[in-house]
């Protein structure tokens, strides 16, 4: 977890030495060694877990590692029929609908939780940051619910604004039926925007009120002390809050594959019907006749797990620095 | 300079209110939610869905008892797996650990935690469902189980490490065993939060709908027994949301209120409970 909970552990020698100066046959009769091998075997059950899941992901996906190699991620044709696999396409609808849920999330986000943190008064501020905590906890399912019959409603109403104001961009040529990247991309931000708000308002209010109190009484304004002091103290912290989101962003599948369009292609166009890698996978395993095109779909898996891994792995070292307590 | 004491005022201002407009946007996102939610799936919900099985395509009515008993039953199966090994594992890591070990197990944890749900599904496919060479209920369960490894590990470890030292001191003095002690007194004394924990855990994977595609499948039909593939209801919800009738449309409004109430009651009767502590685990 973190250094505090380090020392919790170095202050309890008494505590553990008190059952070590037993002799063994003592121990054991008194459980203690059972109840160590016995919890230690279910904290190791973690490790052994995490590794089987990749060697069961890495052994399933050897036919098309083997056939494709690297070009596996590079080529853009997926033909089940051809037998010929490229990941591009989905890489490509992972990334566009994964960097329009956070250009749309982080300046919402960091900006709810400047308020939340700096402004509200507390009460207020903890019945908004429940309100949006339980956000995180709707299923990704029923979001995709809402936005199949809600959210892309709306986004057709909005259209013709988007393509008045930011039609120059030529990031929303071509016809809108509804299901896009665009429409997957807000979505995603929904899902998200919890997450960086919640994490963001803790590392936030860890900042010390020294900082605050310095900025102003130097004369800084409210928000030039939030924006100029605290803001940059709690950096890192909110960058792990950002990589946190991002990870989950990448992984999210249900509410993706409801309104992306599903359609392999690649276009410049925020509005064409994309796919991602975890949708994909969730429409394409169970139809997936042949050992190839079932390893292809697993080779997306250990795609798509060695990504979050390794923003996870970044986000919890980030957020670690900056909150004693960590995340848990 | 008054120029740029006013504009800084000015600055001031306008971003203070602008972080109170992204607020009110992301609040104002879950009330709006809640709220179509409850309108159409209360519309939709009839005594019917609750007791009958879902009609062919073209006759009306129909319910989702299946689902609704599937996916309880898969939730069992998960629980049983994930909880004992979770809450063990957090024992470890709140009276043993420590160690350099225990500081991995946090971190693969929460790796693990982060994995993609849909994965876990793959996961479960290939040690399960590949080898039986059917889809079952069991492999549902061990997928949202493994799911729940992670959360009940940090979620036990923290509410066993609230549990002032001096109770296991007193404990100790009174002559008891080191296990002794944690199971009569440290345990119960963080009883309540370590229930609280396995309802919040438990509400987090009733709503997994990625990892039960290809694990238990769906079926039309009860599913006697832990072997035969089940509908679960976050499943009914997916399929039913982008088929084309009318009348599929309604049953998901009603499959997704269902859910989401159990899924939000839990959540809030769990986060009252914890208020106090200020943190939960996710």
């Amino acid at each position: 977890m973190s250094p505090s909970s380090t020392t919790v552990g170095d202050a309890r020698p008494s505590f553990q030495n008190g059952g070590r100066a037993q002799s063994f046959a003592k121990r054991l009769r008194a459980g203690d060694e059972i109840a160590y091998t016995l919890t230690f075997l279910c904290a190791f059950a973690v490790i052994l877990v995490t590794g089987l899941l990749v060697f069961e992901l890495y052994g399933h996906s050897a036919l098309t590692r083997q056939k494709f190699g690297w070009s596996f991620l590079v080529t853009s044709t997926w033909d089940p029929v051809q037998g010929q696999f490229g990941a591009l396409p989905f890489i490509y609808g992972t990334a566009a609908t994964s960097t329009l849920a956070m250009i749309i999330s982080i300046p919402l986000g960091v900006g709810a939780a400047i308020f939340l943190a700096e402004l509200a008064p507390p009460g207020i501020s903890s019945g908004l940051t429940f309100l949006i905590e339980l956000l995180a906890a709707v299923p990704s399912v029923i979001i995709g619910l809402l936005g199949v019959f809600v959210m892309i409603p709306i986004l057709r109403t909005i259209e013709p604004g988007l393509r008045a104001v930011l039609g120059w961009t030529h990031l929303f040529d071509g016809p809108f039926y509804g299901v896009s990247i665009f429409a997957a991309g807000v979505v995603l931000s929904i899902m998200i925007l919890p997450f960086i708000i919640s994490i963001s308002r803790e590392v936030i209010l860890a900042v010390p009120n020294d900082q605050r109190e310095g900025a102003l009484a130097l004369g800084a304004t409210r928000w030039e002390s939030t924006w100029d002091v605290v803001v940059p103290f709690a950096r890192k912290g909110i960058a792990g809050s950002i990589f946190l989101a991002l990870a989950r962003s990448l992984g999210e599948t249900m509410a993706v594959t409801m309104v992306v369009g599903n359609d392999p292609k690649i276009g410049h166009s925020l509005f064409a019907p994309g796919y991602s890698i975890a949708a994909v996978i969730a429409n394409e395993f169970t139809e997936a006749t042949g050992d190839l095109y079932q390893s292809a779909l697993i080779e997306l898996g250990l795609v798509l797990f060695g990504v979050t891994i390794v923003i996870n792995a970044a986000a919890r070292l980030l957020v670690l620095t900056t909150t004693k307590k960590g995340m848990s | 300079m008054t120029w740029n004491k006013a504009r800084r005022k000015i600055v001031n201002a306008v971003m203070l209110s602008l972080t109170g407009v992204c607020t009110l946007v992301a609040a104002g996102t879950l009330v709006f939610i809640l709220g179509y939610l409850f309108v159409n799936g209360a519309k939709s919900l009839n005594w019917d869905f609750f007791t009958k099985l879902p009609v062919p395509v073209g006759e009306s009515g129909g319910g989702m008892a299946n689902a609704i008993v599937g996916s309880a039953k898969v939730l069992l199966l998960a629980t049983v797996i994930g909880v004992p090994i979770g809450f063990m594992g957090g024992v470890y890591l709140a009276e043993f650990g420590g160690t350099i070990f225990s500081a991995v197990v946090r971190y693969v944890t929460d790796l693990l935690n982060g994995v993609p749900s849909i994965v876990m599904g793959i996961f479960a496919y290939t040690i399960i469902v590949a080898q039986q060479k059917h889809f079952s209920t069991m492999a549902g369960g061990v997928a949202l189980g493994v799911m729940m490894i992670p959360i009940a590990i940090r979620s036990s470890e923290e509410f066993l490490r609230a549990v002032p030292l001096s109770l296991r001191e007193g404990a100790m003095a009174l002559g008891a065993s080191k296990s002794k002690a944690i199971w009569t007194v440290v345990v119960p004394a963080a009883k309540a939060g370590l229930i609280t924990g396995i309802m919040l855990n438990l509400a987090r994977v009733a709503g997994e709908t990625a990892p039960l595609i290809f694990t238990s499948f769906g079926n039309s039909f009860w599913s006697p027994g832990w072997d035969k593939a089940t509908a679960a209801l976050p499943v009914m919800i997916y399929t039913y949301a982008i088929g084309p009738y009318d009348s599929w449309h309604q049953q998901a409004w009603a499959a997704g209120f269902v859910l989401l109430t159990l899924v939000l009651a839990v959540n809030i009767i769990a986060r009252m409970i914890l208020a106090k502590r200020g943190h939960v685990a996710r």
